[in-house]
């Protein structure tokens, strides 16, 4: 008995092991194009810094443009990790395991791009940390009162929780990795086990350090998107000010997190050879959860628009009429396609749902919510309440190559990621074949 | 508190000629825009006069209404900036300090009045206009969000000469560059505490209405027109 559990162990460590040695050539060339694509939008980013924000196409009134749009946009995306993972766990769901880690890697890597936004966004980055809640030379703290002293507070425990949130269960692997890796590798896996050795009491205190960060950081991830929307339901702008945004900002993000984390799962399951672990099942599942989370996105999408139609307040009909008819309507139309119709279309049905069904739809949805937080920042700033001050956005070349950068960045440390690291949590499976 | 600054604009005065615009650029050290940037919608103009139409063309009635910083009482600029840039003062002013302005833009889109004017760029003036720059006045840097003072620097310097003569300051006394050139005089400025000063019975007057009154931001500029 004990020879068939060490021979099925030797086989999970071949396979999950074998993407961490040696790279081939397509790896490489992928490696150097999304390196050279990011730091294309660091330059960009730096040329910005030199010359000033206006090299972006905000003005006024819409001060808030792409860099806002895709702050919410990958903090939305960040919660793949968390949600999806520390749900899984808390209810202790067997199928969770080659899932979490992709997840909770997501969660790390999206929070690093988006949480770069607002500083990118500001006027004069170089002094941002005059956000950081602590009291400057003359005593004066930063202001309690404004969101975006909540949404930085909030962005950073959010941040350094789901950073533990992946190392924990990484420490058995990388301490498993540590006896077999040699030369720098080996180092740095020995430096990350902490002194991993395996006993019954270590175990137990992992489990117990995981189970509680799994609730922890729920109750983090879902304030983090409840204060991301705040920074605009606390404006006095026309169709800002609305309560339903702190629930369905956390709902669209969850669905763009699904999503997030389906296509990864697809990918990484191609490339890395995973067919025998990641399975149709998991993608059956999560599809299901998807189609869920776009039903409860149409269901607060028809809440918030029908309410504001038939209340027919005059600015904020003005701001509707963008939408649904007026310059903004075709990506409201496109929207609305990507995350209800098409979602609807390939997700209902069972003889419909596969691999490849899930895999576009999460395509879909990401296009969709990306348009959906575009469609929530920019027409209520284009049309304010004096007429007079109406105007329109346009993206620069800056923008434009920024946002693009930060995909190239998301693919490339999720590259560097798993040369690194075991993409499924080898232990997770040893663990149950020992129980 | 000692004064409450306010004003008040006749707009059935108001002829619309934007001399009021261009005192305020002399006065304020604004920066100067080309013609691509302001199409844009960044000029600065603390100041601006919208233009309102009734009826239909050609026979159509235009109406001006120059805007600037209400001097909110309840200001939705002020909560929302992170680092106090924005905060209101003992005299329930507005005012902005822009050296702990970050450039978030938060109170530019929490601003219902759009009058909140940001330095996209580092200013710039085409030669010689720089030398002509007020010297009571700061030259903001890029990245920071700037708007109309009430012109400060003319309350402090009147509240000064006012204390050396060992006198009160006189209603009518210190006037905005705005009030000052209007050759309407459709604009009036003063203390609102004081209720014998003109903006003050110009404000309690029947004519007198406040913009987005309904917003509850309590403006303290009056706008002066018939009730229809």
């Amino acid at each position: 008995m004990d020879t068939v559990v060490e021979t099925r162990a030797d086989n999970l460590r071949e396979t999950l092991w074998r993407p961490l040695a040696g790279a081939s050539p397509g790896y490489m060339v992928a490696l150097a194009l999304t390196f050279l694509l990011g730091a294309w939008g660091l330059g960009c980013w730096t040329y910005q810094i030199v010359r000033g924000i206006g090299v972006a196409g905000i003005r006024r009134p819409t001060m808030w443009g792409f860099y806002l749009v895709n702050f919410v946009f990958w903090i939305g995306i960040s919660h793949a990790g968390t949600l999806i993972s520390a749900i899984l766990r808390l209810t202790d769901a067997g199928w969770r395991k080659p899932v979490t880690r992709i997840a909770e890697a997501i969660t790390v890597f999206a929070l690093m791009i988006g949480a770069m936004f607002p500083i990118i966004h500001l006027g004069r980055p170089l002094i941002f940390f005059w956000l950081v809640p602590y009291p400057n030379a003359r005593l004066l703290w930063p202001n309690f009162r404004s969101p975006l002293l909540w949404d930085l507070t909030a962005i950073v425990t959010y941040l350094s929780g789901s950073i533990i949130y992946l190392y924990l269960p990484l420490i058995p692997d990388v301490a498993e990795l540590a006896q077999h890796a040699t030369g720098w590798r080996g180092r740095l896996y020995h430096l990350l086990s902490i002194g991993w050795t395996g006993s019954d009491r270590q175990w137990h205190s992992l489990e117990r350090a995981m189970h509680r960060m799994a609730g922890m950081i729920l109750a983090v991830a879902v304030s983090v998107h409840t204060v991301v929307a705040w920074d605009f339901a606390m404006a006095v702008a026309p169709l800002w000010h609305s309560t339903i945004f702190g629930p369905y900002f956390v709902a669209g993000a969850i669905f763009s997190g699904i999503a997030a984390l389906l296509l990864a799962m697809s990918i990484i399951r191609k490339l890395l050879h995973l067919e025998a672990y990641v399975l149709p099942v998991h993608f059956d599942n999560l599809g299901k959860l998807l189609f869920l989370m776009s039903l409860l996105w149409f269901y607060f999408t028809v809440s918030e628009n029908l309410t504001t139609w038939y209340g027919n307040s005059p600015s904020e009909m003005n701001v509707f009429g963008s939408r649904v008819r007026g310059p903004f309507a075709p990506y409201f139309w496109v929207m609305v396609v990507c995350n209800f119709v098409l979602p609807f279309l390939l997700l209902s049905s069972k003889r419909v749902r596969s691999v490849r069904t899930v895999t576009i739809a999460s395509v879909t949805v990401l296009i969709g919510m990306w348009l959906e937080r575009y469609l929530i920042i920019l027409p209520t700033l284009s049309y304010p309440r004096l007429a007079a001050a109406t105007g329109f956005y346009k993206p620069t070349w800056v923008e434009i190559s920024i946002t693009v950068s930060t995909f190239a960045a998301m693919t490339m440390f999720y590259l560097i990621f798993c040369k690194f690291f075991p993409a499924i949590a080898v232990w997770e499976y040893k663990h149950d074949s020992h129980r | 508190m000692e004064h409450r600054w306010g004003m008040a604009i006749d707009l059935d005065r108001c002829t619309g000629c934007e001399a009021c615009v261009a005192a305020c650029h002399a006065e304020n050290n604004l920066p100067l825009s080309d013609p691509a940037e302001a199409e844009k919608g960044r000029a600065f103009h603390w100041i601006r006069v919208d233009r309102y139409y009734e009826g239909e063309f050609p026979d159509i009635r235009m109406k001006y209404m120059p805007v600037l910083c209400q001097q909110c009482e309840d200001a939705p600029c002020e909560p929302v900036c992170p680092t106090y840039a924005t905060y209101h003062n003992a005299e329930g002013l507005n005012v902005q300090v822009y050296n702990r302005c970050v450039g978030t833009r938060y109170c530019g889109n929490n601003c219902p009045y759009s009058v909140r004017f940001f330095n996209w760029f580092e200013p710039q003036w085409p030669e010689p206009l720089e030398l002509q720059h007020n010297p009571d006045v700061s030259v903001r840097p890029g990245g920071v969000m700037e708007k109309c003072t009430f012109c400060i620097q003319r309350i402090q310097r009147g509240k000064r000469d006012a204390n050396a003569e060992g006198r009160p300051l006189a209603d009518g006394e210190v006037q905005p560059a705005c009030v000052q050139s209007c050759p309407a005089e459709a604009m009036t400025f003063g203390d609102l505490n004081d209720p014998e000063s003109q903006v003050a019975r110009l404000a309690a007057s029947g004519r007198a209405t406040r913009l987005l009154e309904d917003l509850g931001t309590k403006p303290k500029v009056f706008y002066l027109q018939r009730a229809k």
